[in-house]
């Protein structure tokens, strides 16, 4: 059984269908990217996964989504289910205050009161998300004055300081150079040896690269879900076909 | 005929207009200029025959024996201020992040209207609602005769609420709500969100708040008139049930009457306040260029 079971999910945006029939299951410890043109509801489904749709107005969703097998729309404590099911957002968005306090927040928020405890839990997610080298001594800094990659993996360890199951990563990368991409793509083929991991990508070349499994979003509708080799050696469908050679998209 | 506006004709109107806009744009200027050479011409003179020290840090304020200390007015507007802002810079910081963050859009479609009309209400009609129902109040409540520091700082702690609300509420709406979802997706509730990360982005802005908030209260005159009871005695904080004279109320009440140096003292009286409220601007102008930045 997978980490997510999805089961004929739909969704809406007030009158307009964002996702049709979507039923998939998502592995533990692998990396399932979603692909698909812009507009085509991939992140939408992401942020299905941990709720962050509840935030937007009018969004209603309907459909089975069951992570490990509880219902993640019954009577699920949201706050917990956002604690399991961590993400990282498209453009870094450290908060404004120190390095430290950035990660020792989620653990705050959970309870962590003891000083001691709170060091451990930043030095182990700076080094889970392979930024402590670059942290360490300014941990006080302001996590603002770091550059743009460094802000971004700070933003994963600060996802993973609340020791999440799965990382939900939307396009991580896209605002990145390919020097930054670089690291946090080998940081992630790290991280699923422990987490699984959900991942947006525009990048094709990046999604043959990382993921395990692979799922092709088309207008709201999952065209395509199978293993990632086959899905770009092998298409079932026309429209797979012609979205990853390049015809459209 | 519309062509009958010609090339000639423009060329002319044009530089008129510019310098009408020039003009308008100076009498601000002028005014404060005109205000700052008459308030310092006017008040110096009274310094240096008083002596700087004398006036500033002399306790006794007895203009028929020429006793122009004004330390009790000085200290007396500093107590009133911290006091409006000791219990109107809490509520109105609550009050922005409701109106920010929870505050359902029906209810806000009304508040905020209430809220300008806060703001605009005259300042006597404060000191009215003080003596009516504030003096009795603290006078049942706490004893002493009502006009009092006390009283004066709670009226003080509402009228500077419509300033405080307002400037964190903008500054609270400032904040890019992907600092909310990352919030959020860490599993911290709504007002976890807002006062763990939402508020201390939007620090600057708060403090800037703050020192709006004290540029208003220090500043005010009339409805403190009304309430503080107004005696020129030099205060200790715990003396909050007792009577004080701020520095603007000395002015206003004796300035119809006063002559001679007395009048001078007066004058000298609004430069300290003057150079309170230019403080309270330097500082509010530097605390803007740091959120520019």
């Amino acid at each position: 059984m997978g980490k997510f079971t999805l089961c004929d999910v739909e969704l809406w945006y007030n009158d307009f269908k964002a996702l049709k029939n979507v039923t998939m299951d998502i592995g533990a410890n692998e990396i399932t990217a979603f692909i698909g043109p812009s507009g085509c509801g991939k992140s939408t489904l992401l942020k299905s996964l941990n709720r962050m749709n509840d935030l937007v107005e009018g969004c209603k969703i309907t459909g089975k989504l069951l992570l490990d097998g509880e219902d993640i729309y019954g009577g699920i404590d949201v706050n917990l289910l956002r604690k399991r099911v961590g993400m990282v957002f498209q453009k870094p968005n450290p908060f404004p205050m120190s390095v430290y306090d950035n990660i020792a927040f989620g653990p705050r928020t959970h309870g962590v009161k003891s000083r001691y405890r709170l060091d451990e839990i930043v030095e182990k997610s700076l080094r889970d998300a392979a930024i402590w080298d670059e942290c360490n001594g300014r941990l006080k800094k302001s996590a603002l004055s770091l550059s743009g990659g460094q802000q971004q993996r700070l933003c994963i360890a600060r996802a993973l300081s609340v020791e999440p199951d799965v990382l939900l990563m939307d396009e991580p990368t896209s605002a990145l150079d390919p020097i930054s991409t670089s690291k946090i793509e080998d940081l992630l083929a790290e991280l699923k040896k422990r987490y699984t991991v959900v991942i947006v990508t525009h990048n094709m070349q990046q999604a043959t690269r990382i993921s395990d499994r692979t799922a092709f979003f088309l207008l709201g509708e999952m065209v395509e879900y199978g293993d990632t080799e086959q899905i770009f050696s092998l298409p079932r469908d026309k429209r797979t076909e012609d979205y990853i050679t390049g015809r459209f998209g | 005929m519309i062509s009958g506006i010609t090339v000639k004709n423009r060329s002319v109107r044009e530089p008129v207009m510019r310098w009408v806009f020039t003009v308008s744009a100076l009498t601000a200027v002028l005014a404060v200029g005109l205000i700052c050479v008459f308030l310092f011409a006017g008040g110096f003179p009274a310094i240096g025959k008083i002596g700087v020290l004398k006036f500033l840090t002399g306790t006794v304020w007895k203009p028929t024996y020429d006793d122009f200390g004004i330390l009790p007015m000085i200290v007396g507007s500093l107590y009133v201020t911290a006091g409006a802002i000791l219990l109107g810079v809490p509520v109105g910081i609550f009050a922005a992040v409701f109106m920010a963050k929870v505050c359902p859009k029906p209810l806000y479609g009304f508040m905020k209207p209430a809220l300008d009309l806060l703001a605009g209400i005259p300042s006597v009609v404060y000191g009215f609602f003080g003596i009516v129902v504030l003096v009795p109040f603290v006078r049942n409540t706490f004893g002493g005769d009502g006009s009092s520091m006390v009283t004066a700082s709670l009226l003080l702690g509402i009228m500077i609420l419509p300033t405080v609300i307002g400037i964190t509420e903008s500054a609270l709406r400032a904040v890019p709500d992907e600092l909310y979802e990352g919030a959020v997706a860490l599993g911290a509730s709504h007002e976890r969100a807002v006062f763990g990360v939402v508020l201390p982005a939007a620090k600057s802005g708060v403090m800037a708040a703050v020192v709006l908030g004290v540029g208003r209260a220090i500043g005010e005159t009339m409805a403190v008139k009304m309430v503080a009871g107004n005696q020129t005695v030099l205060r200790a904080p715990d003396e909050f049930l007792k009577g004080v004279r701020t520095l603007t109320a000395n002015v206003v009440l004796e300035m119809g009457y006063a002559e001679g140096l007395h009048r001078e003292a007066l004058i000298a009286t609004g430069v300290v306040l003057f150079v309170f409220i230019l403080l309270i601007n330097l500082l509010f102008s530097a605390l803007k260029k740091e959120r520019t930045e």
